[in-house]
Formats: C-alpha cells, structure tokens, sequence
C-alpha cells in the first residue's frame, strides 16, 4: 500500500470544466483568434512547401476571390450554391437526423434537370418546360430524400450510413445515363445552353435571389413556424415530442421532403443556371462541405451566409495560389482543411474553461 | 471455368483489400468512434507507402531487397494512417468536436495531402509501380496446382495479411482483457472509466491503430489491385469499406466473408459476358444497395448482437452533468 | 476439459499467425527469384528460412513459458493469499481498534459553475464501522462520495486514507487504494454477462480466462451470502440482482471501504434486510462502509455512525446509539418541519376515469400491466405505492397514450358533456382532439416532460403550440404564462430565457407542474413529482396538487415515500408486479399494510378491490 501512495502523489495538471454560457464577444474572439492561427499555421506551412513568401501567398488568395468584379461574382454564386446544400441539410440537422446525402440528393437534382433538357426540352415551349423541370427536380430530389427518411421513422435504421450510400448509388446513376445519352458512349453530355434559365441582370442573379430568399424563409420556418418547434421538440428529446403527442414519423418524412426539395432546387440551378449539363463532379463534394458550414453555424439559416462566405473563400484564394505560384492544386484542399480543423478545435474553448493547477505544497 | 476463377481471384484480392479497411474501422467504431475520415487516411496511408516506396527505390537504385520493398511501404501506410488516427482522436476525444463533422474534414484534407504527395513522386511513378511484383506475387508452388492454386495460393502477401489481421482483431476483440476493455469502452464510456479504464487511452489507441490497419487497405489497393498506378478512386473504396463494417455486423472474422461477397459484387460487372456500358454502371451500385438492404433487415431484426455499440459517435466527458 | 479446449485453441491460432508470418517473408522472396534484382538477392532465402526457424523456437518457447511461469504465479499468489487471509484474520480485532481511520476527508470543497455542491467536508470513517451519510436530496452527498471515488476531483481539500494523504484523480486511483462505490445508477454494460462486468477494468496481471472468473464470482458470493449467476447477460437481470453484480464488483477488487449509495431505494424490504444482512458480515469481516440513505428507520439499524450533510455543509457526525429520529431530523434539516399536510376531504367525488382490466406486454414478452382496473375519482387523491418498476410508469403512460394496451378498456367522464370516451390505445393529440383535459407529469422531467436546451417560454409553448389555425407560433401567451408561474410559485431563474437545463431540480420541477396545472386539467397525473425535491419545494408541489383536487380534478399521484403518501392521498392504490395488490383507504391504513401489499404476489379480486 506505501509504494501506491508515493507512486501517485499527483495532481492532474490541466482541470477541465464546463462552461455555463459564453459572451457572444468573447465567442467570436476566440473563433477569429483560432482563424489567425490557422493562417499562421499554413502560412508556414506553404512557405516550407513552395517556398514563397507567405504574404505573397495570402495576397494572391485575397485577389484569387476579390481580385476583379467576375472574380467576386463568382464568390457570391458559390456561396449561394453551398449555402443552398447547407440549408437543404438544416432542418434534418436540427431534427438530429444526420442527412450526410446532400450530395447525391442534389446530383439527382440536376440530373433530373438534365433529363428533362435531354427528353423533352424539344417538346414543350419554354416557360411551360421551365415550370415542368422546377417541379420534376424537387419532386425527384425530395423522393430521394424521402428513402432514408421512411425507413429511419419506422425502423429507425442509422439515416448517417444510409444516407452516405444513396450519395453513391446517385453518382452511378448519373454514371449510367451518361454512358446512355453520352455520344458513341463518351460519357459526356453535351452542353444545352438552349435551354438554359433566362439571364437576370447577370447569369448569376437569379440563384444568388433564389438562394437568399430561401435563406430568410427557411429561417423564419425554423424560428417562427409550428412545423420548425415541432422540428426542435423532435430533436431535443423524442420522448418529449412522443409526450405532447407530436407525430415523430410525420415530422421526420416532412423534414427530409423539405431538405431533399432544397437540394433538388439547388441542383437545379446548377444545371439549369449554370452547366446546362451534369456531371458525376457537378456538386463536387459540396454535400458534405454544407456539413461543415451548417455545423459551424450552430444550425442557423442567417450565420450560414457567413460560413459558407468563408468556406467559399478559401476554396478560391486556394486555387489562385496554385495558378499564381505553380504549386500543386491540391494545397488549396490542405490550407482549407487546416482552418477548418482550427474552427473546429476552437469550439472546445467556447464549451469548456481550462484551469491550470498551480503545483500544490510539498508535504512537510 | 477459367473466367469464373479469374472472376473469384479478383474478387478475393478487392475483397481483402476492403477488409483492411473494415477491420480497420471496426476496431475504431469498437472503441465509440464512428470515423467517417477513414478514405481520408487510406488515401493519406497509401500515399505515405508509395512514397516511402519511391525513396527507397531511388536511394538503393533500384537494387531493392524484396523483403524490405515490401515492409518499407507497409510501415510507412502504417505510420501514415495512425497518424491521421491521432489527429481524429485529438479532436474528438481531446478537444471533444463532433465526430461526424471532424471526420469529413479529415477526409477531404486526407485526399487533399495524399494528392500532394503522390504530385511530389508523380514522376518516378515507375518506382511504385516496380514494387507490385513483390506485392502480388503468389505462393511458389502456386501455378502448379492448377485451380486450386489460382483460387487459394496466388494472391500477393496483402491479401493472406488482410486475413491474419481480421482473425487476429476477432481473437483479441473477444477473447482477451484488451479487446473487453475495449468494447466496454465502445458500448458504455462512463462504465468503463467507473471501473477503471482509460478511455482516453482505449479510443486514442484504438483509433490510432484502426486507422493504420485502414490504410493498409489503401497499399493494397494501389499495389496489389491497381498494380502499382495510383489513381484517384481510393476514397471510395473508403466508403465501401466503412459500408462492409455494416454489413459484417462488426465481427471482422465473420467479415472475411462479406469482404468477398462485396468484391463480388464490385467486381462482377466486368465478368458478365454481354452488357453494356451502361449496364455496368449499374452492377456498380450494388454494393452500396446490398449495404442499405443490410441496414434495413438488421435495424428491422432489432438483434441486441447484431447492433452497433451503444456508445458509437458520443464523445466523452467524465465531469458532464 | 474446458481448460483443455482453450488452449488448444490459443495454439492453433499462434500456429496461423506464424504461419501466416512465414508467408509474408516468403512470398515476397519467392517473388524475388523470378526477377533480376532477386537473382543477385538469392541468397536471401536460406537466410529467410533460418530466421523464420529462429524465430519461431523463440517463440514457441516463450508460449511455453509464460504458460507454465502463469501457472507458478498464480499458485504463489494463492498461498500469499492464503497467508495474508489468515493473518487478516488474526489482525482483525486489533485493526478494528486502531486509531487510524480508514478514511478521512479534510476540508473538502467542490463547486458546478456557480453551484457549491460541497463546502468545507470534514468527515471520517473508522476501519470497521458502517457509516451512514444522511441528507436532505441535493445537500452533496453523492458529490462528495463521487470525490472519494474518483469521479469528480475536489476544489480545494484532502483526503486520507489509512491515514496517507491520498490522490484520487479516477476510478482506478480509487480502486487502488481499496476504495469501490456502487452507484445509485449501476455503471454496468447491458450486453455483458455479469462476469465480464465484474473483472472489467482489472489488470492484475493474471490470464483472462472467463471460467475462472465465474469460480471466484462464486465463492465471493458464497462468502457474503448473495445469489448470482455469473454468466447471465446484465439486460436479463432484475435490479435486485444488478445491484448485487455491483457489490460483488467491489468485492472482487479487494475493497476495503465500500460506498453505497442509496441501495435501498430500488429494493423491496425483504431485499434490503438481505443487504444489511450482507454489510453486516462485511463489516465483520474487517470492511469499512458508508452508505448513503434517506430511510431513518434503515439508518438507525445499520450504521454505527451517522453523519448529517446539509446544503454542502457537514453538520455532525453521531454515535448511532445516542441518537433518534427526531434528533437526525432537526440536523438534517436544520428546523422542525410540520410532516402533516393540509388534506381536504374529498369534494363531491365522481367517477372521472375508469380503467378496466387494461394488460400490457412489452417488446421482449414481459407482461407489465396485468389485468389492472381501478377508478381515479373527481376531487380526489389517488395515490399509487410500490416497489420502483412494478409497472407504475406503463400505466401512466397508457393512460396517456404513450403505451401500448393490449387488452382492456379505459373510460374517461367527460365532466361538462357527460358523455364517456374510451381512451384506449389513442395517441396523446387523439386523446386531446376528443376534449379529454389530460395534464401528466412524468418521472423524466428534462427528458420527457420539458426540452433541457429550450427556454422557458418555449417549454410553456409545448403543450399549446397547436393552438390556432395561424402556420406561425405565438410566443406571446406562452410569455405570460412563464412570468405568472415564476412569479406565483417563486421559480428561482435569472429571467424567462434560461434554457430549463439550467434551473436546480426543484425550480425544474415547478416550471413543469405550473404548465401542466396551467392546462385546466380534469385529470392530473404526476409520477414521483417530489423526488430529488429539497423540503420547500416539495411542499410547493403537495399543495399544488391539493388545490387540484379542491378545484375537482381527478388527481393520480405516484410516490415513493409511504409517509407522504399517507399524508397526502384520498385513497392508495398499491401495485406488485404489475398487478393491484390493493387499493385501500389513506386515513385508515398503516404504513405496514402498504409495505405488505407492495411485495404480495396475490391478487385480490375486483370487488373487494373497489370496495376498499
């Protein structure tokens, strides 16, 4: 027994407790402290790796987003694009269904458009076929969510797992009709501009409006709406929901049909306002990016527009490094991974408080 | 005859190459860690093998011991996965962030820092591609036995590793001190720290190590199934792997024989005598839909044996109230 | 023969695994001789082969070895352990009279957040003795046991065991210095037979073998007197016997202060004196052991001692023997309360609900409500005693409509249309489109009742949110209705917005009994709605309920302390089983008759039932 106590006479050094709430202030200090040390991080990082001045490199990525007026059209496009998956996601993220199927649900999206383009876009006057696509789209996308759904309400089967399958057998769905309507088999559908969304001012203004709208709307449905409580209530405590005889089964369908109808509708512009075709790489891993940015944003519509923002931006300034520098591509996906492995580890410090035990006095 | 042995050889080295991958995430997912970064660390596994492969190629000129072309990349993948398993478990355990967010992350940085190095030795590309003689090269006596060779004795030294490793998880996950502490941990981290296991300990070493055998399926996959080119697929296999860890209901030794029945249903469309294109396509999903179908029937059956562990995807904080 | 197997087994696996070994070292030097660098490497292979020779000898030796060295230990071991067996034997009565307290806590403090849950805990437990630790619920004893047992670690403050200072940073630092603690919540994992659960966590070097885990699970059992089945699965188990898994835990560790938190509160009487039975050989037996209850009939006959925490605070520790009840009660709770609570006579008692022979089975065929039937009246307690899970929960829920009946009927009086609904099996909205006025308090009060990380509006919201056919909520009559029960039932909260996770678990509490109350209800059903309650609040919520009933509401109120429930209630009905023991009248009856029936097994049949 003497040899145990000598052998732990020792107090933990680091004490962790939780925190009861935190000033927004304090919390956003410490998320922008955590971004500067990410670009401190990196910063050293690519200065190893290219051995470029990293001011330089920063520059260059400011300019790669804001550099010129396209540039920052094309920034707020994307943004609206992810913003869009990251809305589609919320509602079930805040039901504590973990749709990691954006992805697919939004390639089905646009795939449905570029069917429609494909089959009939011959067959029906414009504004008519316009209203046939929009629907078609939001159907399909919204069935496709629907799958997962049902089977996660009635026999609660892990909607994470199964979602992340759907993403796959979507791409070799895309896969299959491709390879179908592809010429001589390519793979490759050819472009349709013919049938593109009527140019709005700009050919981005019209997502970027959509997009927008969705946003406050989908804020206000989450916030003040009967449907976005029950949502709440459901993802809080199902036996609470089960308790004040909300429907759980009802609310899980109806939320994933909302999310499954936001992908659709962004693929939709995808395609139809913008590649006027679909590809396997359309959405381009954006379903889980839109994760991310809706995680970061604690599940609200309106901090979204930040995440997404910043997401967007990095992306963008990373691929300017690689053309202005000639580095590989592939350290723009580093640079991003690196802040965003920051904002998350900066949580920790918003949820707990570290005390340092002082070194307590020796015995006698 | 001879299609269908091809077709079951080629079955057999995907499937085990699946199994690395499984086993891997199933020891990970024992331990309460549901690590959606696993095709990350197979792709930053294989890179770190490749390249570790290619230095040692240009450093003995080519002169490589067999031996050691083969340990070298499998310590390096080792090396490189348990380290994207380290960086998992300090967020999650440490820094208690959400694992699924975390895991997507470690994802798309792993495939983003593999890209990066296979772009540093993309031009001795040839090297790796040296190695897979020593990678698939079958037993010696191997070609005389005619199908029996073929189908048992041919494959390369990763294949017969893959079934030692998921053997070997299945013993120590059931018949050892070690592998009840560990599912102790998976099913009840407040339980098991009650009774004195380290948690932090288990999940940082489970993942750390999980994440390494992952990997391994990530050489294999390089070296053994794509015969030494790298190509930009890996982080499916990925997600076919953490698709196996369902459907062999985390038992790896039962999952030597799901790993085959996916690899045969990955591999089939190019054994079936007269589709198309298109059509093959399709047979590509079947993997995926067996693993939904699985998912069904075993959330429906609503077995206590066949359910993941109650712990999975909940960090642990012991002063929580 | 058993033995026999497992061994063979453990060698044909080491005999694949260097199989398996040998493969990868010559396949790739098999590889090798096909190929021009393998051809000036040829030489590679003999050396391979000899290494590989080497190297399996080595190991198989060493198989060996620690094999047959494992054996010799572990025959050592016993005879040390019988050694020291008998000298403890013999150094028994001296230890029990030595000075040195096995257990010594030094001006312990641990504060939550703003929360002080212990201030300033001096305490000590002598080798030998049971100690009983008594406090109001919520005054810091299962903090400050959790810091003996390395759950939680002090602010400030020591702790000295065999009278060494001693630092207790987890579990395993406690286990270390013999200290084990069975929790009021088991820590045990349900796909784990008891044995697994019992040897988890130890290292002690020893092989892992199950058979012989499951020997010594036994003779400990058999030791102290408990029954257990070493194999059986956790999930499989009653209460009763989890709680046993637990002690033999503690036991199977070697622990020599033993922390027991309220055991009793989960058993029957005959259960409890099987335990005490079981501590008292214990204590016998050289072990120290604190227990933590709020029975002062159990306190007076178990301990040896008695230490009073209150809010935090130590207040005295007392020789069993030179104290009462009275005097542990004035301690505990710092000034004489009046137990009596106001009781009205029933007003103008109707049949408000009528249950008739509603059985229910679970999902695993466990029959959880047998053949119940009983009538709750208007204006008027109806209290409902038993052992915790006879099936007290299913039959709220049912009646609910959170639980699924199989067979039965259960018959709702519509007090201002007349006409009688029949509620079975109708999910809650069904039960509320029908004009049933139905308010349920349920035991899960942040799980069930109220959402932990919504605010207190919200929470008012969550039973009237469907109101109006508006698609948008109106969060301005749940406004009101928050500020009223705050101000009325004094709801300590910093203002209407704090998440309800937040509030102590009496303001919780009020928070949920106001909503609830708030509905106008015509039935009232509230499950052990006072526990975890301090005195005032649980007043609070008595009178709360009295008020219903004067208002006319059927009111059913499940508890756990007979006394109030005596105090309180019109009539009491006793569950055992699943099944009515009885229902019998509250001025009436004795305490003693309501234990009895809780842990009969007879049924009486209906007619006397309703006679009663």
């Amino acid at each position: 027994m003497m040899k145990v106590h000598e052998s732990t006479k020792k107090e933990p050094l680091i004490h962790l407790t939780k925190r009861d709430a935190i000033s927004w202030q304090k919390s956003i200090l410490i998320r922008a402290a955590a971004i500067i040390c990410a670009l401190l991080f990196a910063a050293i990082l690519i200065t190893l790796l290219s051995k470029e001045n990293p001011l330089n490199v920063y520059k260059s990525m400011f300019l790669g987003a804001f550099g010129s007026e396209r540039r920052i059209w094309n920034l707020i496009n994307d943004t609206c694009i992810l913003l869009g998956i990251s809305l589609a996601v919320t509602p079930a993220f805040r039901m504590k269904f973990w749709n990691c199927g954006a992805e697919g649900q939004t390639l089905i999206g646009a795939l449905t458009a570029a069917a429609c383009m494909y089959l009939f876009g011959d067959k029906l006057p414009l504004p008519a076929f316009f209203a046939v696509m929009t629907v078609a789209c939001i159907v399909t996308s919204a069935i496709w969510a629907l799958i997962p759904a049902i089977f996660k309400a009635f026999f609660n089967t892990n909607e994470t797992l199964f979602t992340l399958m759907m993403n796959y057998i979507a791409i070799q769905l895309i896969m299959y009709f491709l390879k179908l309507w592809g010429k001589n088999g390519s793979g490759v559908l050819d472009r349709m501009p013919e049938y593109r969304f009527p140019i709005v001012g700009n050919q981005f203004l019209l997502a970027i409006i959509t997009i927008l709208v969705l946003t406050v709307l989908l804020y206000i449905y989450l916030r003040y709406s009967k449907q976005g409580y029950e949502i709440s209530v459901v993802g809080e405590s199902e036996n609470t929901a089960k308790y004040i005889g909300i429907n759980v089964k009802k609310v899980i369908i109806r939320t994933m049909i909302i999310s499954g109808a936001i992908c659709g509708l962004v693929g939709l512009l995808l395609v139809a306002n913008g590649s006027c075709t679909v590809s396997t790489t359309l959405v381009g891993g954006q379903g889980f990016t839109a994760i991310m940015v809706s995680w970061l944003a604690k599940f609200n519509p309106l901090y979204m527009i930040l995440s997404s923002l910043l997401i967007v931006f990095l992306g963008k300034g990373a691929s300017q490094i690689t053309t202005d520098f000639r580095v590989d591509s592939s350290i723009g996906d580093i640079i991003t991974g690196i802040i965003l492995l920051f904002i998350i580890g900066c949580e920790f410090f918003i949820h707990y408080k570290v005390h340092f035990r002082k070194k307590t006095k020796e015995e006698e | 005859m001879t299609t269908f042995i091809t077709f079951l050889v080629s079955t057999v080295r995907l499937g085990m190459t699946l199994l690395f991958g499984a086993t891997g995430e199933a020891i990970t997912e024992k331990s309460g860690h549901l690590n959606l970064g696993i095709p990350g660390t197979m792709c930053v596994g294989a890179a770190c093998g490749c390249v570790a492969e290619s230095i040692y190629f240009t450093s003995v000129n080519g002169r490589m011991i067999p031996v050691l072309a083969v340990l070298i990349p499998i310590i390096a993948t080792f090396i490189g996965g348990a380290l994207m398993g380290l960086i998992y478990s300090f967020f999650t355990v440490t820094l208690r962030a959400n694992q699924n967010v975390t895991g997507l992350v470690l994802t798309t940085f792993g495939i983003g820092i593999s890209n990066y190095m296979i772009a540093q030795v993309k031009a001795e590309a040839y090297t790796f591609a040296a190695a897979r003689k020593y990678f698939t090269a079958g037993l010696p006596f191997s070609k005389n036995l005619g199908w029996f060779g073929e189908l048992f004795l041919s494959y390369g030294v990763m294949i017969y590793l893959a079934i030692a490793v998921a053997i070997l998880t299945s013993i120590v996950l059931n018949k050892t001190r070690l592998g009840l502490h560990l599912r102790a941990v998976g099913e009840n981290p407040a339980t098991a720290d009650a009774a004195g296991i380290n948690v932090t300990a288990y999940r940082y070493g489970a993942t750390c190590i999980g994440c390494g055998i992952a990997a391994l399926g990530g050489i294999t996959f390089v070296m053994d199934y794509l015969g030494g080119n790298w190509e930009y697929v890996i982080d499916s296999i990925g997600w076919l792997s953490v698709a196996l860890v369902i459907f062999m209901a985390w038992r790896p030794s039962f999952g030597i024989l799901c790993a085959i029945v996916f690899g045969a249903f990955y591999v089939a469309s190019s054994y079936i005598p007269g589709i198309n294109l298109q059509t093959k396509e399709l047979f590509k999903m079947l993997p995926y839909l067996v693993t939904i179908v699985v998912l069904v029937v075993t959330s429906i059956r609503d077995r206590k044996e066949d359910q993941p562990p109650a712990g999975l995807g909940l960090n642990y904080y012991r002063e929580e109230r | 023969m058993k033995n026999k197997f497992a061994y063979t087994k453990r060698m044909i696996c080491f005999a694949f695994s260097l199989f398996t070994l040998s493969i990868m070292a010559v396949l790739p030097a098999s590889a090798a001789t096909a190929t021009d660098i393998g051809r000036e490497y040829g030489f590679i292979i003999p050396v391979l082969a000899v290494l590989i020779a080497v190297l399996a000898a080595c190991a198989l030796l060493l198989v060996f070895l620690t094999h047959w060295t494992a054996k010799r230990v572990r025959r050592v071991r016993k005879e040390i352990a019988a050694v020291q067996a008998g000298e403890t034997a013999k150094a028994a009565p001296a230890k029990r009279n030595a000075n040195v307290p096995a257990l010594e806590l030094r001006h312990v403090t641990k504060t939550f957040g703003s929360v002080v849950a212990n201030k300033n805990v001096d305490l000590d437990l002598k080798k030998g003795e049971i100690l009983a630790l008594l406090g109001e619920n919520g005054c810091g004893k299962t903090t400050l046991m959790n810091m003996i047992a390395g759950i939680y670690f002090p602010d400030e403050g020591e702790i000295y065991i065999d009278g060494e200072p001693a630092v207790i940073t987890s579990p395993k630092d406690a286990f270390r210095y013999g200290v084990g603690m069975i929790h009021q919540h088991f820590k045990l994992i349900n796909v784990f037979s008891a044995s697994e659960n019992i040897v988890l966590g130890i290292k002690d070097g020893q092989k892992y073998k199950l058979s012989e885990v499951n020997r010594r699970v036994r003779e400990i059992a058999d030791r102290y007197g408990f029954h257990i089945d070493p194999t059986k699965k956790i999930h499989q188990m009653s209460v009763s016997e989890k709680q046993t898994v637990e002690i033999v835990k503690v036991l199977y560790r070697g622990a020599d202060i033993l922390i027991l938190d309220e055991p009793t509160a989960v058993l029957t009487p005959q259960e409890t004196e099987k335990l005490f039975a079981v501590l008292r050989r214990m204590r016998d037996d050289g072990k120290s052991i604190i227990i933590i209850t709020h029975k002062m009939h159990e306190v007076l006959s178990i301990s040896d001692r008695v230490a009073v925490l209150r809010k935090g605070e130590h207040i005295a520790t007392v020789e069993t023997a030179t104290t009462d009840e009275n005097k542990l009660t004035e301690m505990m709770i710092g000034k004489k309360v009046t137990l009596n609570i106001d009781r009205s006579e029933p007003v103008n008692p109707t049949e408000r609900l009528t249950v008739k022979h509603i059985t229910s089975v679970d999902a695993d065929g466990v029959v959880t409500l047998d053949d119940i039937s009983f009538t709750a009246n208007a204006g008027e307690i109806l209290g409902v005693a038993g052992i915790a899970g006879s099936g007290q929960r299913e039959l709220l829920e049912s009646i609910a409509g959170l639980h699924h009946v199989n067979e039965g009927e259960i018959l709702y009086e519509d007090p201002t249309t007349g006409k009688t609904e029949n509620l079975c099996d109708k999910t809650p909205l069904q039960i509320r489109e029908l004009g049933v006025r139905l308010s349920f308090v349920p035991e899960d009060r942040l799980g069930m009742g109220l959402v932990g990380n919504m605010d207190i509006i919200d929470n008012m919201m969550l039973r009237s949110y469907r109101r109006g056919k508006s698609l948008f909520l109106d969060r301005k009559n749940p406004k009101d209705l928050a500020l009223s029960i705050i101000n009325n039932l004094e709801v300590v909260t910093p203002n209407e917005h704090t998440p309800v996770r937040r509030l102590s678990g009496g303001n919780v509490q009020k928070v949920l009994v106001g909503r609830e109350i708030a509905a106008s209800p015509s039935v009232l059903m509230a499950a052990y709605p006072v526990r975890g309650l301090d005195i005032n609040s649980s007043y609070t919520i008595y009178n709360l309920l009295n008020e219903q009933k004067k208002k006319g509401v059927a009111v059913i109120f499940v508890g756990e302390d007979l006394d109030v429930l005596l105090a309180l209630s019109d009539r009491i009905m006793v569950i055992s089983g699943g099944k009515i023991s009885g229902i019998v009248d509250a001025r009436t009856t004795t305490k003693e008759e309501v234990g009895l029936l809780m842990t009969s097994d007879t049924r009486m049949n209906t007619d006397e039932k309703e006679d009663a």
